[in-house]
């Protein structure tokens, strides 16, 4: 689990966006939303994925049509607690500190939150079946280019 | 910026806009006074976000703060969210569900109309203190604005001279909002994006046709919207209003006029992976797959094929902004529609891929333009005239904001 949500960042923060996909299972969920519309029980997102190939496609549109200057991510990564294990499966909820760097050095808290998973054993390895990006605050400065 | 220097328009043309209009304190603060708190009507929030008597959202008119409220009677009430005592927030909740209000400071108590009813020891205690006898309750209320509702949306004006909102909006930009909300709406999640620029620069983007296909280069490879497609763009006849909308038009298809121009956002071999995405209905049975809609000065609807939003712009200072998204789809969707309206909203908001651009480019301007206050833009496209147009390719709902713009600021 550990080593899934580590890999995870580093393929992000490093730039490595193609890799991302390759942490779901296929079907998959990846949203992200706010602490009030989860509450809320409203389901919309800022980015919704039901599919792998949704994940790629968020991937090629931030390479090849996207505009938005360069900036980085530095994810910190809590621990993950168990909240329920049915089967293969296993739900986990893990709260994440994101900080964006922009091309000027600028450094800002970007984003805080939690993941909230369901992460599944694929191919012998663990994959998000569901990663629900719950963030604290539904404000988002200027633009959200990279996935959370 | 120092304001004490007189600023006025290089002439009466609308096609060249100094920059200073968007960094100058003093004129910010006019704005507010006269265009949010003038006789002009801002969307607040939509009938189905009050259910039941009693329920509120608190929300800005400007930057004032208001509490919009259903009343017992059933209609919605909009009143500053000013405590008539020291000034105080009366509620500081987003949004809930109250019999009345009372202000945390000193317990000053308001109806569901915003009238102030109750006063903490208004008789003093023990026969001591307490209010002056003739103190009148009624005469000591936050400010009331005017509302009214129109296909589900919310509209508040603070001004008594604001024309009643249906002729406000005029016959043209009515059928237009009609024409998306037929049925009862249902909120799928709400989204505040920051944007660092004056909130003028957010509302020229929104009405400007000509950037949509050319910043956006996923709207253009997906032929979304391109200029080369049938649409065009309706003006209010007073400028402040605007819709544009796209035609699908098969004989596009064949176009080369993006390729021949070298121009970014067509990209021939860009495919999506999984292309459910785009794959859409036509819900309300005409040919317009894309309809942005303004209404002077801060509010927007949108309908991009099946994916629905309205964005309150709400000002924040000359170099700052905050817009308020609203995402919904309607109460009686098939699960099939929820579905794809969840993965079309990808589309929009502040990582939309037809919409982040937005929340930079405005950012882009303010820095670019950060030196050259009397400087100008230049607003040409389509010629000099604010008149609705069968094409995109033109700047003529910008020219029209700014025609309504002058006429509120006096400028």
């Amino acid at each position: 689990m550990a080593k899934l949500n580590a890999d995870y960042a580093r393929a992000i923060d490093d730039d490595r966006l193609e890799d991302w996909p390759g942490f779901f299972a296929e079907p998959c969920l990846y949203t992200i939303t706010s602490a009030d519309n989860h509450r809320q029980g409203m389901p919309a997102g800022l980015m919704y994925a039901d599919s792998r190939g949704m994940l790629q496609d968020r991937v090629a549109a931030l390479r090849e049509a996207n505009i938005y200057e360069r900036q980085t991510y530095r994810h910190l990564i809590g621990l993950p607690a168990i909240l329920d294990e049915k089967g293969t499966s296993v739900r986990t909820e893990t709260p994440f500190l994101v900080v964006r760097i922009m091309r000027d050095g600028r450094m800002d808290l970007f984003a805080t939150g939690r993941y909230l998973d369901v992460l599944v054993e694929e191919a012998g390895a663990l994959r998000f079946r569901e990663r629900v990006v719950v963030c604290d605050g539904g404000r988002i400065d200027t633009l959200l280019a990279l996935p959370l | 910026m120092s304001s004490s220097e007189a600023r006025a328009w290089p002439d009466a043309t609308l096609t060249r806009v100094p920059y200073w209009l968007y960094q100058d304190e003093a004129n910010y603060r006019a704005e507010l006074r006269r265009i949010f708190e003038g006789p002009t009507w801002s969307f607040v929030c939509l009938e189905a976000d009050l259910p039941r008597a009693g329920d509120f959202r608190t929300t800005f008119v400007g930057e004032m703060p208001v509490i919009v409220v259903r009343a017992e009677d059933g209609g919605i009430r909009a009143f500053e969210n000013r405590c008539a005592h020291r000034g105080a927030l009366i509620s500081l909740d987003d949004q809930g569900s109250a019999k009345h209000f009372q202000c945390v400071y000193h317990a000053w108590t308001y109806d569901l109309e915003g009238t102030l009813t109750g006063i903490a020891f208004e008789k003093g205690s023990n026969g001591r203190g307490g209010m002056p006898a003739e103190f009148s309750k009624a005469a000591h209320s936050p400010r009331k604005l005017r509302t009214a509702t129109l296909h589900g949306l919310v509209f508040a004006s603070l001004c008594a001279d604001a024309p009643p909102l249906e002729t406000y909006l005029g016959d043209e930009i009515l059928g237009r909002v009609a024409r998306v909300l037929r049925r009862p709406i249902r909120v799928l999640g709400r989204f505040v994006q920051v944007l660092p620029n004056n909130w003028k620069l957010y509302v020229e983007n929104v009405k400007d046709t000509y950037h949509a296909s050319l910043l956006h280069a996923f709207f253009g490879t997906f032929r979304i919207t391109r200029l080369t497609q049938g649409g065009g763009v309706l003006v209010s006849p007073d400028g402040g209003h605007h819709a544009s909308y796209t035609i699908d038009r098969a004989d596009d298809r064949a176009s080369t006029a993006y390729r021949d121009q070298g121009i970014r956002s067509e990209r021939q071999d860009y495919r999506l992976a999984d292309p459910r995405l785009l794959e859409s209905v036509n819900e309300l049975g005409d040919d317009i797959r894309l309809q942005i809609l303004t209404v002077f000065p801060g509010f927007v609807l949108q309908q991009i094929q099946n994916c629905l939003a309205v964005r309150q712009v709400l000002p924040k200072g000359p170099d700052s902004m905050e817009l308020h998204w609203t995402y919904f789809g309607f109460a009686d969707d098939t699960p099939e529609m929820h579905a794809r309206r969840l993965r079309q909203l990808n589309l929009v908001g502040p990582a939309g891929y037809v919409s982040m651009e937005d929340g930079c480019v405005g950012g882009f301007v303010r820095r670019g333009a950060a030196a050259a206050p009397d400087e100008v833009s230049v607003v040409n496209m389509g010629g000099a005239g604010t008149e609705s147009m069968e094409t995109r390719a033109t700047e003529a709902s910008v020219r029209g904001f700014w025609k309504a713009y002058r006429r509120y600021m006096g400028q």
